[in-house]
């Protein structure tokens, strides 16, 4: 699995770090997504579909 | 999917964020049979809060707002059926009638239509006058804002103050005219509110809060000249943007049985009937934790209550008992809010410094954390949502 972010899309609500805390975090100062691991391991990638599926600003895209 | 009760076709009305997330969810969780989604709109399936932000204000280009690329929409291995409004529901036959004529049948079937704006009445006969819902207002709103110098806002809620930071950063010389007293004063509670209103004003908007307005005046050839308000006055205008407020689309399912008051009122699940659900902006439904019906108008909501209904049509029967959220963004303001604000919630403030324009609020009433209000501390924000998961059952009589 692949994981991109797109930064400028990002609204900072967080809720990917919500679904996947090992995956994502987000900025000290302003709250715009931090990519901790482009390619998350096997037991991590339903978390991960879910991150980039409740995130409202489509701002991650996952590659199988 | 084997489970017996799984159905073996779903119909999702409505193709904006709500229904493609539904779509989604269901491919997503392993449903394999057939998935039609109808949407009233031409355009593909596309997102609305960058309406009233970058694409009004020309930061994004139109085709930035697209929900999905075309590769991700046909891997759902559905059937789009746009630019067709459903104009009636048959619960017994199972089928939805459209605009054009067509009858689609299915087994279960999603109402995902959405709301329309309010409009005033009176407005549709005069040039200049605009409410923002779709990306087709969005164009023509942001096509006449470029040739204005005027504009009046009528409406304080969150989209009518998004409209008049975007309009003013612009360079329009804007006046926002709504009867609370501060903007977006239910959402974000009268302290974070006054704040807000300190803001635009501070940007140059000019705020009449606490009037009402009466009507509008056009010049000779029909197009909008002023705002009349009730304290007599007219504002002059070359343009007006009206937001003040929406109503959910429900027109389409009258004299379908569908219990319909502010929305489709449906259970906890989201069912508004047996195999007939409701998300979105237009769905009533109860919420197990606040003890009462609600209807979000939001982003977030969308595609959370879109995972629920999914999850309850291949047969989870999980209740849905969201802890609502949303944002707004205006001027450099960045602004979340997890929880509600009833109203006399106390407010308290637990970081930062308003002053600094950059704090977190929190709400409790009767001593119980309600909602959180973050200004420019999105993590710190994200970390507070914890008070109110942890807060024990709110019931509101």
């Amino acid at each position: 699995m692949n994981v991109t972010i797109y930064e400028d899309k990002c609204v900072a609500c967080g809720q990917c770090v919500a679904a996947a805390p090992d995956i994502f975090d987000q900025r000290d100062e302003d709250g715009i997504v931090v990519l901790l691991n482009a390619n998350p391991p096997a037991e991590q990638e339903q978390d991960v579909r879910e991150a980039a599926a409740v995130c409202p600003a489509l701002a991650i895209v996952v590659e199988e | 999917m084997t489970a017996p009760d799984v159905p073996v076709s779903v119909l999702v009305v409505g193709a904006s964020a709500a229904g493609l997330s539904t779509a989604e969810s269901l491919r997503r969780k392993g449903y394999r049979g057939l998935l039609t989604i109808l949407g009233a709109e031409d355009e593909l399936p596309y997102d609305r809060p960058p309406l009233s932000k970058q694409m009004l204000s020309g930061a994004w280009e139109p085709e930035r707002t697209q929900l999905r690329p075309a590769a991700a929409l046909s891997e759902l291995d559905a059937e789009f059926i746009l630019g067709d409004a459903a104009v009636g529901l048959d619960t017994r036959a199972s089928t939805v009638r459209t605009a054009s004529g067509r009858t689609v049948g299915s087994d279960a079937i999603v109402i995902a239509t959405g709301v329309r704006p309010r409009t005033l009445p009176g407005a549709d006969e005069v040039a200049g006058v605009h409410v923002l819902r779709t990306l087709h207002d969005a164009l023509a709103l942001r096509a006449e804002l470029l040739e204005s110098d005027r504009l009046v806002v009528i409406g304080e809620g969150v989209l009518g103050a998004e409209i008049a930071a975007t309009a003013r950063t612009l360079g329009l010389d804007v006046t926002m005219v709504g009867p609370m007293a501060a903007p977006m004063i239910g959402p974000l509670g009268p302290a974070v509110a006054t704040v807000l209103g300190e803001l635009h004003t501070e940007n140059g908007v000019h705020c009449r809060l606490g009037i009402s307005v009466t009507g509008l005046t056009s010049d000779a050839r029909g197009r909008v000249a002023g705002v009349c308000l009730d304290t007599g006055e007219e504002l002059p205008a070359d343009i007006v943007v009206v937001a003040i407020g929406a109503t959910p689309a429900t027109d389409w399912l009258d004299g379908s049985g569908l219990t319909l008051d502010n929305g489709v009122v449906c259970d906890s699940r989201c069912r508004a009937a047996e195999e007939i659900y409701a998300v979105g902006d237009v769905a009533r439904f109860h919420h197990e934790q606040l003890g009462t019906l609600i209807r979000l108008e939001n982003r977030t909501n969308a595609t959370e209550q879109a995972a629920a209904v999914a999850d309850n049509i291949l047969c989870a029967d999980r209740p849905y008992s969201p802890i609502p959220y949303f944002w707004t963004d205006q001027f450099d303001a960045k602004i979340q809010v997890h929880g509600t604000v009833p109203i006399g919630a106390e407010a308290e403030i637990v970081d930062g410094d308003p002053g600094a324009r950059r704090f977190l609020t929190r709400y409790s009433l009767n001593g119980q954390v309600t909602g959180i209000v973050g200004w420019n501390m999105p993590k710190q924000t994200r970390l507070h949502r914890q008070e109110i998961v942890d807060a024990p059952a709110l019931v509101v009589p």
